[in-house]
């Protein structure tokens, strides 16, 4: 086992390392394409095929291996070890197997980037951080992968770093992350506190210990509250929950397989692999759970609801995975570990599945931008001083650019409203998209059917057994699941069906993406296809994943222990509600938006009026933000801090400097460089010591 | 009027102290180095002197080394000034300091 974890987690450091120095180095390897790619992505299907062969031979015996002792001071003693059991297993396989996808596609997506070898270290350097993530037995080594993949994912956001306004979104995101990080670790010091205080001998933050329910005893009511809360600030940063889910959406500024393997099928979910693996402990803080699962509701809904007034494609999708991730976190909130990693799961397919779709239509419009400059029916992007202001958008606001478009601003090649009948250019593309699109809907009996009723169910399962407040959440999520049939329908609709809207579409065609860029495609369009049947609702047959998972089975993933379970009949109901709510989603969709395309977003909005520029402004959580925080203390770093830096702190360095200048030289005077100086000096310092031997 | 050990020592002072004089004061090469003869002669006269008021011979002995390593360093001494006026015709030490003060 000890070189099997080896062989997961060294191939994508080691390829990292070489992809980086070799295109560091030597100018020549940039050059070869195929070679770095290939590289790369076999350093992530390795370890893919080192994980199936564990999990098939798997016993459900978890098992640690330890290398060697990280820390020790005191009472802290950290190992680097590392933990196979079921979840850690199922998140690798999701992790290597998604993340071998997308480095395929990749290949194909970045042609022709000239930073194409430091893409690809970044991102085999995240895998190396998630796997650190997700395999590690204690929490440190969880923490190293936690700020692994949040550099990366800060390194890749700002991979087009030439442009000001990716360097921002990479800033933003990796400041807010830092909020939650700090409360991470303020979580890590208590534990250790309270851990210490109560128990004999060394502590390492290992799970074995730490979840052993002598040491959750330790803890207080108040103190578990505290750590699981602390715990849940880390998760709302990670995984863009409110009110550290702003970063998200901008993350969409990095390169799409970015989007869709950090920002949509894994780093996002390390909040709820955090909660999964810390289950026992969240159940004891009732009221911690009760705040997840409402804070979750809140953000799928209020993500939900800006979704459908996004008009660039990759946003569609960042809100649609925050609001994915609020329904993960309602079922975290209820005690539904083992569901929300099973929505983690689907929700790695099709999301991952419609980003790189998304990235597949980006790639042949960013072709037909091309070919419309080239006939110079839109003026040129990347021309002479088009860089200039990059954050000054009127810059390129031409007159031939935006006429023949269907709204006002420059030719955006992720504009859905530029898009439209892309099915017959690309069917491939639309209809693995089209495929996913129905599962994020929740269209049985594909992936997501499964995923979301299973979490709805649980939340009124929870509601059922005295918590009133989980039939709250229970009907937020059934607001929000029609909400997201109507959104991804819509994206779906203006995107591939109808007329094309881009402008001289008789004669300039956008063309399908290349093979490695499809096959993916086809891969995750199945597997979201498919994906449900691993965990079935208790009516239909036996749920796989529970038994994989939970606790009562052997597992690692604890859940709380219901008296009252829903009658059959109700069971049966809700998930005819389920299906009838997809059904009613998309067909509301096709209804608005398939028959009368652009006109549908005018029409809602004249109807929904504020609320409408309330959604499409995105609440104006950024400006509060930006009103409340980061004007603050821009400003008082303007006002205050600066001057202080340049009179305070510079004037004492420089003042210090130019003192022993002005000491220097005056003594400067004394070296004369007349030997016969030098000599009299030491005539008069014999005279001198001798008057004091022969006075004194 | 014996001539005691205060004479001899008097006169050597005499004689070290016009050396350090030249020395520091004169800008001649030749002058220079004469005078720094001077004070080792000055300081062999000390020598000799204690040696004859101690009855001890050491004194005298070394003597004897002070001026062979004298003699070879006036040969070394005066071969370099001799080089350095072939090339700057001049031995006043000002003209040719070549430190930067």
């Amino acid at each position: 086992m000890e070189l099997l974890v080896r062989l997961i987690l060294l191939p994508p450091l080691l390829v990292a390392a070489f992809n980086g120095m070799m295109g560091l180095f030597a100018p020549g390897y940039r050059q070869r394409e195929w070679l770095i790619g290939g590289l790369a992505t076999a350093a992530v299907a390795l370890p893919f095929a080192v994980t199936v062969s564990i999990f098939l031979g798997f016993h459900h015996e978890a098992e640690v291996v330890r290398y060697f002792t990280w820390l020790a001071a005191g009472d802290l003693q950290v190992d680097f070890a590392y933990r196979i059991d079921q979840l850690s297993l199922l998140m690798t396989l999701i992790v290597t197997g998604v993340g071998a996808l997308i480095h395929l596609y990749s290949i194909g997506y970045m042609h022709k980037d000239p930073g194409y070898w430091r893409f690809f270290a970044y991102l085999n350097l995240f895998i190396f951080a998630m796997l650190n993530l997700v395999l590690a037995e204690n929490l440190v080594v969880l923490f190293l992968g936690w700020e692994g993949v949040g550099l990366c994912s800060y390194l890749l956001i700002g991979f087009w770093y030439t442009d000001l306004k990716n360097s921002a979104a990479a800033n933003k995101a990796f400041i807010v992350n830092r909020i939650g990080d700090f409360a991470f670790l303020v979580a890590l010091f208590v534990i250790f506190a309270v851990v210490t205080d109560g128990r004999e001998g060394v502590f390492g933050f290992d799970f074995t210990t730490l979840l052993a329910p002598e040491t959750l005893a330790l803890f207080g009511g108040g103190t578990t509250l505290l750590v699981v809360l602390l715990f849940f600030v880390g998760a709302t940063g990670k995984s863009a929950q409110i009110p550290l889910f702003v970063w998200l959406p901008d993350a969409m500024a990095g390169p799409t397989p970015v989007s869709a393997l950090i920002h949509a099928a894994t780093m996002v979910t390390s909040g709820l692999y955090l909660l999964a693996r810390l289950s026992p402990m969240v159940l004891q803080a009732p009221t911690a759970m009760a705040t997840i699962a409402i804070v979750g509701a809140l953000t799928a809904l209020m993500a939900a609801t800006i979704a459908i007034t996004q008009n660039d494609i990759k946003k569609v999708l960042a809100y649609s995975t925050v609001s994915q991730l609020g329904f993960m976190f309602m079922a975290a909130g209820v005690g539904a570990f083992f569901v929300s990693i099973f929505h983690v799961m689907t929700h790695a397919f099709f999301k991952g599945c419609l980003f790189l779709g998304s990235g597949s239509v980006i790639h042949s419009m960013h072709h037909v931008e091309h070919e419309l400059e080239h006939k110079g029916l839109i003026p040129p992007h990347h021309g002479p001083g088009a860089h200039d202001t990059p954050l000054d958008s009127e810059a390129t606001q031409d007159p031939l650019r935006t006429n023949p478009l269907p709204y006002d601003g420059p030719f955006d090649a992720q504009d859905m409203r530029t898009m439209g009948g892309l099915r017959t250019f690309m069917p491939w593309t639309a209809g693995t998209f089209l495929v996913s699109t129905l599962a994020i809907a929740g269209l049985p009996p594909l992936a997501g059917f499964f995923s979301k009723d299973e979490i709805l169910f649980k939340a009124f399962e929870f509601g059922l057994n005295d918590h009133a407040w989980a039939y709250l959440v229970w009907i937020v999520g059934i607001a929000t699941a029609l909400l997201t049939a109507v959104y991804m329908g819509r994206c779906y609709l203006l995107t591939f069906e109808g007329r094309p809207r881009w402008p001289d579409a008789l004669d300039t065609k956008p063309h399908e993406s290349p093979w490695t860029m499809t096959v993916p495609l086809v891969v995750l369009a199945v597997l979201s296809a498919v994906g449900g049947f691993l965990g079935l609702p208790a009516v239909l047959g036996e749920s796989w994943i529970h038994h994989w998972l939970g606790a009562e089975y052997g597992g690692p993933v604890a859940e709380p222990v219901h008296e009252l379970h829903v009658a059959h009949s109700t069971e049966w109901g809700l998930l005819g509600l389920g299906a009838l709510i997809a059904v009613g989603g998309l067909f509301l969709a096709y209804v608005r938006w398939g028959r009368r395309g652009l006109d549908a977003d005018a029409s809602l909005r004249r109807r929904l009026g504020g609320v409408y520029r309330l959604w499409a402004g995105k609440y104006f959580v950024d400006e509060l933000y930006d009103g409340a925080v980061v004007n603050p203390v821009v400003e008082g770093s303007r006002r205050g801090l600066a001057p202080f830096d340049q009179k305070g702190v510079d004037g004492a360095v420089n003042g210090l400097a130019r003192s022993v200048a002005g000491l220097a030289g005056r003594l400067r005077g004394i070296q004369t460089g007349v030997v016969q100086t030098y000599a009299l000096y030491v005539v008069l310092g014999v005279a001198l010591v001798l008057g004091l031997m022969l006075f004194v | 009027m014996d001539l005691t050990l205060n004479w001899y020592l008097s006169l050597s002072a005499v004689l070290f102290t016009i050396g350090v004089l030249g020395v520091l004061l004169r800008r001649n090469v030749i002058v220079i180095f004469l005078s720094i003869e001077l004070m080792l002669n000055a300081v062999n006269l000390t020598l000799v002197a204690f040696s004859q008021s101690f009855g001890d011979v050491s004194g005298q002995i070394l003597v004897f080394f002070v001026m062979s390593v004298a003699a070879a360093e006036a040969a070394v001494g005066l071969a370099i000034v001799i080089a350095l006026f072939r090339n700057k015709v001049t031995v006043n030490v000002d003209e040719i300091s070549l430190f930067r003060g």
